[in-house]
């Protein structure tokens, strides 16, 4: 075995009462692929975030290349040699590719081309140098983002969950350019919490739990049953059997939807077609910023549309907002919990109000405080929410527990309809568990459900039919028992054609 | 080894926004001290002269509560925008086309003696605020100019209106051509509430509002709407509520409370219209909302001590000799100092002992 | 002819202050510092600078004195906003609130006292240029400084390192933060210059272009030139356009009196904010022009 580059012994960060990182220790080898595995609340961002100098631990020794140091600022982990590729880019919208690398990586402009088209030639990182950033895919911007940090010449790269927005096939791609990074000698650490990238990619695994490190294993010699148990102290709580009632009619339409959104950054939405029906989940797979966020605001009615865009029951409804669609029973689980779903400063009670405002909540523009307090407290309980009570603020619970309480809250109104964005995303297995629970029993109750989501194996998990969106298109629906995640992986880059592989 | 550090409060308290404004006052104080030293005077002299000599006398008192009542009621009204973050700076202007309003009427109808001439000048005073402040709202929502400007740009406009005014169509024709309008009848001024003093019935305005502030901010669905549109637009945009709706809202309030303080100086200590009305009333309202944390109550009391520093200053200039200039700047201290603290709001102090080495 | 040389030469004086300030300004929120504290930075300049002038003789140690004094009125601001995390428009109210006060009582004892004026510089053969020269080279220096400003912000803000940096800084600290750059110290940088220049432009008002101190004499200049930034949808030659639109709308005042016709002059006074409304209103109206074009994070705490 080698001589660690970076050798952290008992590192303890505490946020409050909770305990972030307990005492751990992590080694990193020079021409390794390290993985950090663990689920939402691990501690495995805590961890790198010491590595990387934006937070300072309370106790405990980080030794670099036999030295003992402190890493007080991302800068002095850069002058060290720590690169990091964060999961949201740390880019520039408004700038060059060019200009985005310069910024970090010193050096004339000629020069740092030539570095760059070096560079991205032996990695396989193509890059448009000349190209403004906003104009750029996902998987375009990841790449400029390695590329920036391999020009730093790190010794270690540290990519947090880097595969949550790539499609499929430039996973594969990824893999191959870690691989190379690794054969020149070069530490990667690799954030991940899917089982299967960690043993095809990772010459070995960290495994933390609740803070701690709770095993050191080489996860190619695993499987990923034992790998899960150590992840999560137990087994995976097992899925519910489809067995739900059938599906009636589609009780929500959207009929060609044509968008050009406010942001200029975002992707137009061009002859959008989609129906809802009642006793099923609806899924919409797809790498983010393909234009999910604008049909999300569409179906909520943020966004007005021509009234017979959107059909509600046969009844156009395009034209309303969102408190009147409440009204009529379509509910909205946005993906940002706190600024969207919750207002982080307000009480759990203040919080409660917000979309349910209209059910009996009020009365002659005053409200009925007492009544939000103890609907609240109903909320709280019925998700099994962990807080202090109604009057915890918004922002001080996890994001987990959060996204219980809007879950709960949308779903005490009984919707006929509920557009759920991202619904598990960042929530510990537990409650991403219950919250899946949840939207089965209401699909199983003859709601209307439709989910958006990046993890395609949460589609494939919950979802009866699936739809593929690329850069503002829509795929056709296809049932999940007539395709495989390749085939959606496909039409995740733009080939629609395929998805429906299995006849019959 | 020990250091402070500040963590994060997990939840609200109302002891926090308190401590803020002592920590300010007593910042405040001591940048006042140093003032007096710059300018040759003992600090303890003159600050005995600000903050404690108007209070000695029934006089000072009721100049205090003279003040108090403008700044009170703009400040009420610039908090509820505030809140939606729609920031109304213009309330001087408001003030102003409050005044002209309220004027008008007293001009026109002089000589009536309808006990129904000051309700009027009241109410004509509220809308013309409104209606001063309605232009900002509208180029708001219908252009998406900044409101912040616009209210500014809209001040200096009602200065030159008010010049215009009182030196041509509502100039007093007797009055030996100065700025000014005639004097307004006993039935178009408000009576004086502490006999001895020139402390009016506007104060009465002023706490009728607050009582009304602290309802419509605690219980009021309207009020919520503008606070989750302050603190959180997108929150806003997800449970549906109009943000043109909310620019209205908060405008048309602080420009009828603004309005409502207009009517007040030209039906109380002035008596007339003429070309200084307010001296900065509708920018120290601004200060007085944030020192009382956005909070009725805490305006109420905020605005009792922005008009002690107001005729404390004239106290000063009287009894040390050091120039009025002092209040504007006592005032940016205090503001200052206010903001400054004002991270303890949200965070605390917590003391940390570290094992040696 | 001669109306036209004392049109152009007139607008160019006039437009001077807010040129510096405006410049000032525009690198302040192109980091992301929305400093509203413009007017009392500006009025602070001009009773210090007319001060320090008269006092010492020289207008060199006047505008070095108000450019301090703008420096540090500034640094105010960028200690409230960036160490104490306090909301920035408040917070540049607040700063606009003490330099009003602050101008007034530097200025209390030289109130309506008058200087004979910056000179001006006649720039040797250039200066002799029929038509030309009188409209662009016999001005005073101040006057070419701020042209000069005009092409340096650009090529700073657009061609350099610096200039980059800043950008990005403007457009998403917390990503700048994470690569390295010094989100804090660039940012109290640029609004230290920002207040430096408008102290400078305040000045230029009570020194040179008026020259005399009153107070109350900027009059809602430091509000314009925050204006000219939206105008200009922060891009240099478009704000410096603006400035000189404003320039020659305090011509057309001053001419439209002088010409005698029959207008209240207290239109012709408050003409300047009525532009003003409503070409903000005018620009504004793009939403999606203006969004592409202001820094990303203006107006926006920035927490670590």
């Amino acid at each position: 075995m080698t001589e660690p580059i970076l050798d952290i012994r008992g590192v303890t960060k505490a946020y409050g009462l909770t305990v972030a990182n307990d005492a751990v220790d992590f080694q990193v080898e020079p021409g390794l692929i390290h993985a950090v595995l663990g689920e939402n609340g691990a501690g495995k961002s805590t961890l790198m975030k010491i590595i990387y100098g934006v937070v300072k631990p309370d106790a405990g020794t980080l030794v670099w290349r036999g030295q003992l140091v402190s890493i007080a600022s991302p800068a002095e982990a850069r002058r060290l040699g720590i690169g990091m590729v964060f999961q949201h880019f740390s880019l520039f919208e408004t700038l060059t590719v060019t200009e985005n690398i310069s910024l970090a990586v010193p050096g004339s402009k000629n020069e740092l081309g030539q570095r760059i088209r070096a560079a991205s030639a032996r990695f396989g990182l193509d890059v448009e140098p000349d190209a403004r950033v906003h104009t750029l895919t996902v998987g375009e911007r990841q790449r400029i983002e390695i590329l920036r940090c391999i020009l730093q010449e790190p010794k270690v790269i540290i990519l947090d969950e880097p595969t949550s927005v790539l499609p499929p096939q430039g996973i594969v791609k990824l893999f191959e350019t870690l691989r190379n990074l690794a054969s020149e000698g070069i530490a990667v650490v690799f954030i991940s919490h899917k089982l299967d990238e960690i043993r095809a990619l990772c010459d070995t695994a960290t495994i933390m739990r609740g803070g701690r490190v709770v095993g050191v294993v080489n996860p190619k010699e695993e499987t990923s049953k034992s790998l899960t148990q150590l992840m999560i102290g137990q087994d995976i709580p097992a899925p519910t059997a489809r067995s739900h009632a059938g599906t009636t009619a589609g009780v929500l339409r959207v009929q060609n939807l044509d968008h050009v959104p406010d942001d200029p950054y975002a992707a137009p939405l061009s002859g959008l077609d989609l129906e809802l029906r009642g006793g099923e989940i609806l899924g919409i797979a797809g790498v983010s910023g393909n234009g999910q966020g604008a049909l999300m605001r569409v179906l909520a009615g943020e966004i007005r549309t021509a009234p017979d865009t959107v059909l509600l029951d046969q009844k156009p409804v395009g034209a309303l907002g969102p408190g009147a669609r409440r009204r009529l029973g379509v509910h909205f689980i946005p993906e940002e919990r706190l600024g969207r779903g919750a207002v982080p400063g307000h009480t759990l009670a203040e919080n409660a109000g917000l979309t349910t405002f209209h059910s009996g909540l009020l009365s002659f523009g005053f409200l009925q405080l007492r009544k939000r307090r103890e609907r609240a407290g109903k909320m709280i309980t019925d998700m099994d929410v962990r807080c202090s009570g109604p009057d915890a603020a918004a922002q001080s619970l996890s994001g987990g527990n959060l996204q219980k309480f809007i879950v709960s809250r949308e779903m005490a109104l009984a919707p006929r309809v509920l557009i759920a964005e991202q619904p598990t995303w960042g929530v510990d297995v537990g409650a991403a568990a219950a919250i899946r629970q949840k939207l089965l029993d209401m699909r199983d109750q003859g709601v209307a459900l439709l989910i958006v989501s990046e993890e395609l194996e949460e589609l494939m998990e919950i979802c009866d039919r699936v739809q593929v969106m690329f850069r503002g298109r829509l795929s056709a629906p296809v049932a999940v028992g007539q395709t495989d995640i390749e085939h959606i992986g496909l039409a995740m880059a733009g080939d629609f054609d395929g998805l429906e592989t299995v006849h019959g | 080894m020990a250091r402070l550090v500040l963590v994060p409060r997990e939840t609200a308290t109302l002891l926090a926004p308190l401590q803020v404004a002592v920590l300010a006052l007593v910042m405040t104080l001591l940048g006042g001290a140093v003032l007096f030293v710059i300018y040759g005077v003992s600090p303890l002299d003159g600050l005995h002269a600000v903050f404690v000599e108007p209070l000695l006398t029934r006089y000072g008192i009721g100049e205090v509560l003279l003040k108090m009542a403008p700044l009170l009621l703009i400040a009420q009204g610039l908090a509820i925008g505030f809140r939606a973050q729609v920031w109304n700076i213009g309330a001087e202007g408001q003030l102003i086309l409050g005044a002209i309003a309220a004027s008008v009427l007293a001009i026109r109808f002089d000589g009536t003696d309808s006990q129904l001439l000051l309700p009027a000048m009241v109410v004509a005073g509220m809308l013309a605020g409104m209606a001063w402040a309605a232009i900002a709202a509208w180029l708001r929502t219908q252009f998406n100019a900044n409101e912040i400007l616009v209210t500014f740009m809209l001040t200096s406009v009602a200065l030159q209106l008010l010049y215009f005014l009182v030196t041509g169509p509502l100039k007093d024709p007797m009055g030996f051509n100065f700025p000014q309008s005639i004097s307004f009848a006993p039935n178009a001024v408000f009576p004086i509430i502490l006999e001895g003093t020139r402390a009016n019935a506007s104060l009465y305005i002023g706490l009728a509002v607050t009582l009304v502030a602290v309802v419509f901010v605690r219980y009021s669905f309207a009020s919520y709407k503008l606070s989750v549109g302050g603190l959180a637009p997108g929150a806003s945009f997800y449970a549906g509520f109009s943000s043109k709706r909310a620019i209205w809202v908060a405008l048309l309030v602080s420009g009828g409370a603004a309005g409502l303080a207009g009517v007040g100086e030209v039906a109380g200590p002035l008596g007339q219209l003429q070309r200084n009305i307010s001296p900065g009333y509708g920018y120290a309202g601004i200060i007085v909302a944030v020192l009382g944390g956005l909070n009725p109550i805490g305006i109420l009391f905020a605005s009792a001590i922005m008009a002690l520093v107001y005729v404390g200053g004239d106290f000063a200039l009287l009894s040390v000799g050091v120039p009025d200039a002092v209040t504007g700047i006592l005032q940016g201290i205090l503001l200052i100092s206010y903001l400054a603290c004002s991270l303890l709001l949200t965070m605390r102090l917590r003391l940390v002992r570290e094992a040696p080495g | 002819m001669d109306v036209l040389i004392f049109m152009v030469s007139g607008t160019l004086a006039a437009a001077t202050a807010l040129i510096f300030a405006a410049m000032g300004e525009l690198v302040a929120e192109k980091s992301g510092m929305l400093n509203l504290g413009i007017e009392g930075m500006m009025a602070t300049g001009a009773a210090m600078g007319f001060v320090a002038a008269t006092v010492s003789g020289s207008y060199t140690v006047g505008f070095i004195a108000a450019a301090l004094l703008g420096c540090v009125l500034s640094l105010i601001f960028a200690l409230l906003t960036l160490v104490f995390r306090a909301n920035q428009t408040a917070s540049g109210l607040a700063i606009g609130i003490l330099g009003l006060g602050l101008s007034s009582a530097i200025g209390k004892k030289y109130e309506s006292m008058t200087l004979p004026g910056v000179p001006d510089l006649p720039l040797g053969p250039l200066a002799q240029i029929p038509v030309i020269g009188p409209m662009f080279f016999q001005l005073d220096v101040m006057v070419y400084l701020s042209m000069l400003l005009i092409p340096v912000t650009w090529y700073v803000l657009n061609r350099t390192r610096l200039g980059l940096t800043i950008r990005a800084v403007g457009e998403s600290p917390v990503n700048a933060h994470a690569l390295g750059l010094r989100v804090l110290w660039i940012r109290a940088g640029c609004v230290a210059f920002g207040g430096a220049m408008a102290g400078i432009g305040g000045a230029y008002m009570s020194t040179a272009y008026t020259p005399l101190w009153a107070e109350g004499m900027i009059a809602g200049r430091g509000w314009i030139v925050v204006a000219l930034t939206v105008f200009g949808t922060w891009m240099v030659p478009r704000v410096a356009f603006g400035a000189y639109l404003f320039g020659s709308i305090s011509l057309l005042e001053l001419s439209i009196q002088a010409l005698g016709v029959n207008v209240p002059s207290q239109l012709m006074s408050a003409l300047p904010y009525l532009v003003t409304i409503f070409m903000l209103a005018l620009i504004s109206r793009n939403t999606l022009f203006i969004r592409l074009n202001s820094p990303a994070s203006l107006g926006a705490t920035f927490r670590l």
